[in-house]
C-alpha cells in the first residue's frame, strides 16, 4: 500500500475500521453510485515534497519577483512596504488554519482582530460601521451598489468612467441580472475629475446612487463635497478610496459620503498576481441592515466578561437564504488581519508619512518628466501619487528597455481605453528611492540615442 | 482583553521609513480635501503588537490545533508546504506583460486542466474568490445559456430544501426566482416532488451530491435526464468533492456546470474565513460563457489571458482569481498525485462511516445508512434530558474539540453534521466518540455541565441577544 504524507491510515486501520463498518472492501462504500468513474485521472502520479519544490521553483523562476525591481506601476494594485512582523504575526497556525468563527468561544483570537479591523476601517474612511471584508475592491463597489438600491429602492447607479475599468466591468456584472442600470459619467477632459455638468444632467427620478474614486483611476483626486452638494437627498454616495491616500485626504465619511468602500491590498498585504487581497466595506449606521457581509460585535459572556460575536446574522444567505442581503459566505478575513496588524505596525504617524511621501516622491518624479520634455501633462487636477502623461515616443518599448534594468514602467493606458494608446499612468509610493527616481529620468534623456 | 487601540500611548511606535530623499514640494491640494485629524490607528511598539497578535492567536481553536469536524466545511489538514510554495510568488504585479509571468500562467493553465479532469468538465476558469462567489458565476452562465438560446420563459431555479444557505442567495443575485423541492424520506430528492416542479420555466437545478446529510443522490441520472430534457442545466455544488475523487466524475454524471472550493477539497486554508478560492468548470456547450479572462496557450507555446470570449457572463472580480490559493492547492494535487486524490477521497468516506457506525447506538443518526464524507446526528432525542444540541457542541469545546456544524441542514431537527475528513487518524476519531459518549452520560446524570458550557475557553458562552441589542460594532 502506498503512503501518502498527509493521511494517516495504515493496513491494519483500515482493516479495523472496515470490520466495524461491516464491510470487506472500500468499495461497498460506493456501491449506491451509478456511472462509477471507472479509469484513472489523467493527472501526474503523486510526488515526494522534494519533487514538487523542484517544480514549483522552475515555475517561480519563470515568473517575474518584483521585491528588487524599481516599480513605477500601480493602477489599483500597489508595491508598498510590508513589515516584516505583519506575515510573521498573521500567518500563525491559528489564524490560518481556523475557519469561521461558528463557535465564538473558541475564536475569540478572529472575532477581536476583525473587530479591530473594522475599528480600524471606521477611523480611515470616518464612517460609522464597517464589515469584515469582501473579496476585493472591485466586488465592494459592485456590492455597494446593490446595498444602496435596497436602501432608497431605486434602480440605476451613474459611475464615473474614471473609476477602474475592471470594477466597472464586475458592478456590470452583478447588477445586470438583478435589473439595474449602469450609466457612466464623463470625466471633464482638462481637469482628470468627474464631469460636473455630465452628472447634473444624468441625475432623476429612477438614481440610486453616484459612485466615484478617491483618487480616481487616473491618480486626480475628486472633490467628494462638490459631488455631495449636487445630489438630491435620497441620492448615496458612494466613494471607493485608495486607504493610504487617507493618510493624507480627508477622510470620505467627513465629505458626505454615504458608503465608503475600497481596495485594501495596499494595507500590507502583498501583490501576489492581483489576489488574494481584500475589499473593505463601510457606511453610515443607519444602513447597517442592508450591508452585505459578515459583521462583529462585542458582547459579555456568562461571567460578564468582554468578548466578541457576528452579529446582525438574519442579514445573511445561511438564515435568510433566497432574501439575504447578499450570498457572500467565505471572505477575505485573513487579508483583513493582515491588514489590521499592519496597521497597527504603522499606527498614526506612519500613515500619514507613507501617504505623504508617496505624495512627494509622485510629484518629484511628475516635475522631472515634464522637465525631460519627452512628455506632455494631460490632466490638470491635483494628484495622489499616480499621475497620467503623454510620452512622445513609443512607451511599450521604453518599458522593454526598462524591464532590462530592473524596473517596471508605468501602465500603457491603450490596455484600457482606445482613445488613450500609448498615455502613461505612473506611480510612485514610499519606496521609490530619488535614485531610481533620477535613474528613470536619466534613461528618459536617452530616449533619442537608444533608437525606439 | 484590552483592544489594540487601548493599548496606544501617544509616541510610541513600531515603524521607521527612510527620511524622505526627494525635495519637499509645496502640497497643493485644496485645503477642504486635507486631513485634518489623523485617523486615530494605534500607537504602539513592535513588541505589544507581537504580544498583542500572539495572545489573540492563542485564542483560536484551528486544523493545526485539534480535530474540527465542522460539516460541509471539509477542515482537512492544510499542508506546510503549501505556504512555502505560496510565498514563492507574493511579488507579482497583476499587469505585466504576460512574456514575463509565464511560469503563474502555466499553473494557472495547469490548474484549470486538472480540475477539469477531476470533475469531468471541458473548461474551467479559475477566477471567483470562493464558493459563494463560484455559484454566483454559474448561475450567470445559465443567464448567458438561456438568452443566448432565446428561452425567455426561464425564470427558475431548483434546489433541495437541504441545500446550502449560498445556494438560494446565488440564485437570487443572478435574478432567478428559487423553487425548493423537499427531500423525501430517504434524505434524497424526492423524484415525484421533483417532477412537479420541472417544467419548461425552469433554467437549472442546483444539487450537492453527494448532498448535505452525506447521502449520494442515487437518482441523479434520472435527474439529470429531465433536467436536459427540458433544456435546464443541472448545477454541482462541489462543497462536498471530497466524498468522490477519483470515484465519480460530476460531469459524467450529467452535471453541466460545477463549482469547486480550493479551500476545502484541495487544502488550502481556511483563514478565518477566507480567502477561498471557487473555480467553475463546465460542459463544452457552455464555455462561450465562461467569464474572462481564462488562460490559454498559443501555437508557439506561450500562455496568455484570452479575452476572445464574446458570449462571456462578464467579469466577476478584479485580476484573475486569488492566485496563492491556486498555487497551494496546485501543489496539493501534485503531491497527492491521482491515486493520492482517490485514496483522500476513500479515507474520508472511510472515516465518516467508522464515526457513524460508532455512534449510532447511543446517537440518533439521521437516514442511518452508508453515506459518503459526512453524516448527521439528529439531536432530537436530547431534550429527554433537557438539553440541546447547543449545548452538547459547547461541551466538546471544553475536550478541546471542535463542535460538528450545527442546526443544519434544517431539514433534520438539533442537527450536528460530522464531516472528519481523511487526515484524522483512527486514534482521533476514537478518541471524538470516547468523548462524546462522556458528554451523552454527562447529560443524563448531570445536565447542567452541558448547560453551563464551556468553562474551559477562552470566554464562556457569549451574550448574542446583548450584542445584537447594543451593536457595539468598532472600538
Amino acid at each position: 500500500m502506498k503512503r501518502f504524507p498527509y493521511i494517516p491510515h495504515t493496513e491494519e486501520d483500515i482493516k479495523e475500521m472496515m470490520n466495524v463498518i461491516g464491510i470487506n472492501d472500500i468499495k461497498e462504500l460506493y456501491k449506491d453510485i451509478p456511472k462509477l468513474f471507472e479509469g484513472e485521472l489523467n493527472i501526474p502520479e503523486s510526488k515526494s515534497e522534494i519533487e514538487v519544490k523542484r517544480e514549483l521553483l522552475e515555475l517561480s523562476k519563470r515568473t517575474i519577483n518584483l521585491e528588487d525591481y524599481a516599480m513605477f506601476r500601480g493602477a489599483g494594485i500597489y508595491k508598498h512596504y510590508v513589515p516584516s512582523a505583519v506575515y510573521q504575526l498573521a500567518t500563525k497556525r491559528n489564524f490560518l488554519t481556523a475557519y469561521t468563527p461558528y463557535q465564538a468561544e473558541v475564536s475569540q483570537g478572529t472575532l477581536q482582530a476583525l473587530y479591530e479591523f473594522q475599528t480600524a476601517i471606521c477611523e480611515l474612511t470616518g464612517m460609522e460601521v464597517a464589515n469584515s471584508s469582501m473579496y476585493d475592491g472591485g466586488t465592494a463597489v459592485a456590492e455597494a451598489i446593490l446595498m444602496a438600491s435596497r436602501v432608497n429602492k431605486k434602480h440605476k447607479a451613474l459611475v464615473a468612467k474614471s473609476i477602474h475599468p475592471e470594477y466597472i466591468e464586475v458592478s456590470r456584472t452583478y447588477t445586470e441580472s438583478q435589473g439595474l442600470e449602469i450609466d457612466l459619467i464623463n470625466f471633464n477632459e482638462k481637469t482628470g475629475r468627474i464631469d460636473l455638468e455630465d452628472l447634473k444632467s444624468k441625475i432623476d427620478e429612477n438614481t440610486s446612487s453616484v459612485v466615484i474614486s478617491y483618487p480616481n483611476f487616473f491618480g486626480i483626486i475628486e472633490n467628494i463635497k462638490q459631488i455631495k452638494e449636487i445630489l438630491p437627498e435620497k441620492v448615496l454616495l458612494i466613494v471607493n478610496a485608495y486607504p493610504i491616500a487617507l493618510g493624507l485626504l480627508e477622510a470620505p465619511g467627513k465629505l458626505g459620503a454615504d458608503i465608503v468602500v475600497g481596495e485594501g491590498q495596499s494595507l500590507g498585504n502583498y501583490m501576489s498576481f492581483g489576489g488574494p487581497t481584500f475589499g473593505f466595506f463601510a457606511s453610515k449606521q443607519k444602513y447597517i441592515r442592508q450591508m452585505p457581509g459578515r459583521i462583529i460585535g462585542e458582547t459579555v459572556d456568562a461571567d460578564g466578561k468582554r468578548g466578541f460575536v457576528m452579529v446582525l446574522q438574519t442579514r445573511e444567505q445561511h438564515i435568510r437564504r433566497a432574501k439575504a442581503t447578499s450570498n457572500i459566505c467565505s471572505n477575505h478575513a485573513l487579508m483583513a488581519v493582515i491588514a489590521s496588524i499592519y496597521l497597527s505596525i504603522i499606527g498614526r504617524e506612519g500613515l500619514k508619512e507613507i501617504a505623504y511621501q508617496s505624495y512627494q516622491k509622485a510629484h518629484y518624479l511628475a516635475k522631472k518628466l515634464i522637465e525631460s520634455e519627452k512628455f506632455e501633462p494631460i490632466f490638470e487636477g491635483e494628484f495622489f501619487n499616480e499621475f497620467v502623461i503623454k510620452p512622445k515616443f513609443d512607451l511599450d518599448k521604453f518599458n522593454e528597455k526598462l524591464y532590462e534594468e530592473k524596473f517596471i514602467g508605468p501602465l500603457n493606458l491603450g490596455y484600457f481605453f482606445e482613445d488613450m494608446k500609448n498615455d502613461a499612468l505612473f506611480c510612485a509610493t514610499e519606496l521609490n528611492t530619488k535614485e531610481e527616481i533620477d535613474y528613470l529620468i536619466s534613461k528618459v534623456g536617452e530616449i533619442d540615442e537608444i533608437n525606439l | 482583553m484590552k483592544l489594540i487601540f487601548e493599548k496606544s500611548k501617544e509616541g510610541r511606535t513600531a515603524f521607521s521609513l527612510p527620511k524622505l530623499d526627494v525635495p519637499e514640494m509645496k502640497i497643493e491640494i485644496e485645503d477642504e480635501l486635507l486631513r485634518k485629524e489623523a485617523p486615530n490607528l494605534p500607537q504602539v511598539n513592535e513588541l505589544e503588537v507581537v504580544r498583542h497578535y500572539n495572545e489573540l492567536e492563542r485564542k483560536n481553536h484551528s486544523v493545526d490545533s485539534g480535530f474540527y469536524p465542522l460539516g460541509s466545511c471539509t477542515m482537512k489538514y492544510n499542508p506546510m508546504l503549501n505556504e512555502e510554495m505560496a510565498n514563492l510568488f507574493n511579488y507579482i504585479h497583476p499587469y505585466l506583460e504576460e512574456e514575463h509571468v509565464q511560469g503563474a500562467l502555466e499553473l494557472m493553465y495547469n490548474l484549470q486542466n486538472y480540475l477539469g479532469e477531476i470533475t469531468g468538465m471541458d473548461a474551467v476558469t479559475l477566477q471567483p474568490a470562493a464558493g459563494a462567489h463560484g455559484e454566483l458565476t454559474g448561475m450567470l452562465i445559465v443567464r448567458k445559456y438561456i438568452e443566448d438560446n432565446g428561452f425567455t420563459n426561464k425564470t427558475k431555479v431548483i434546489l433541495p430544501d437541504s441545500a446550502h444557505g449560498t445556494n438560494p442567495a446565488s440564485a437570487k443575485m443572478a435574478g432567478f426566482d428559487v423553487v425548493e423541492v423537499k427531500s423525501g424520506a430517504d434524505g434524497r430528492v424526492d423524484l415525484e416532488e421533483f417532477k412537479k416542479v420541472m417544467d419548461d420555466t425552469v433554467a437549472a437545478i442546483m444539487l450537492t451530491n453527494p448532498n448535505t446529510l452525506g447521502l449520494f443522490e442515487k437518482d441523479i441520472l434520472e435527474i439529470a435526464r429531465l433536467a436536459h430534457e427540458h433544456n435546464a442545466l443541472l448545477y454541482y455544488d462541489g462543497a462536498n468533492l471530497n466524498a468522490i475523487m477519483g470515484k465519480v466524475r460530476p460531469g459524467d454524471m450529467g452535471f453541466d456546470i460545477v463549482h469547486l472550493n480550493l479551500h476545502k477539497t484541495f487544502s488550502t486554508p481556511h483563514g478565518m474565513g477566507g480567502p477561498g478560492s471557487g473555480p467553475v468548470g463546465v460542459k463544452a456547450k457552455l464555455k462561450d460563457y465562461l467569464p474572462k479572462p481564462i488562460v490559454d496557450i498559443n501555437e508557439e507555446g506561450k500562455y496568455f489571458f484570452n479575452y476572445d470570449i464574446p458570449k462571456s457572463c462578464g467579469r466577476l472580480r478584479t485580476f484573475y482569481g486569488n492566485f496563492s490559493v491556486m498555487v497551494r492547492a496546485y501543489t496539493y494535487i501534485l503531491m497527492m498525485g491521482k491515486e493520492g486524490l482517490k485514496f483522500a477521497s476513500e479515507m474520508a468516506v472511510l472515516n465518516a462511516n467508522y464515526l457513524r457506525k460508532r455512534l449510532e447506538k447511543e446517537f440518533d443518526i439521521a437516514y442511518d445508512e452508508v453515506c459518503k464524507h459526512e453524516f448527521v446526528i439528529d439531536g432530537s432525542f436530547l431534550k429527554e434530558y433537557g438539553v440541546k444540541t447547543l449545548d452538547f457542541a459547547k461541551r466538546l469545546l471544553d475536550y478541546g474539540i471542535h463542535p460538528p456544524t450545527i442546526y443544519f441542514p434544517l431539514i433534520v431537527h438539533e442537527a450536528m453534521m460530522i464531516e472528519p475528513t481523511e487526515t484524522e487518524s483512527k486514534e482521533e476519531l476514537d478518541n471524538f466518540v470516547e468523548v462524546m459518549h462522556k458528554i451523552l452520560e454527562e447529560a443524563k446524570t448531570d445536565p447542567e455541565i452541558l448547560k453551563e458550557a464551556p468553562r474551559n475557553t477562552p470566554v464562556r458562552r457569549l451574550n448574542e441577544t446583548i450584542a445584537n441589542k447594543q451593536l457595539k460594532l468598532r472600538g
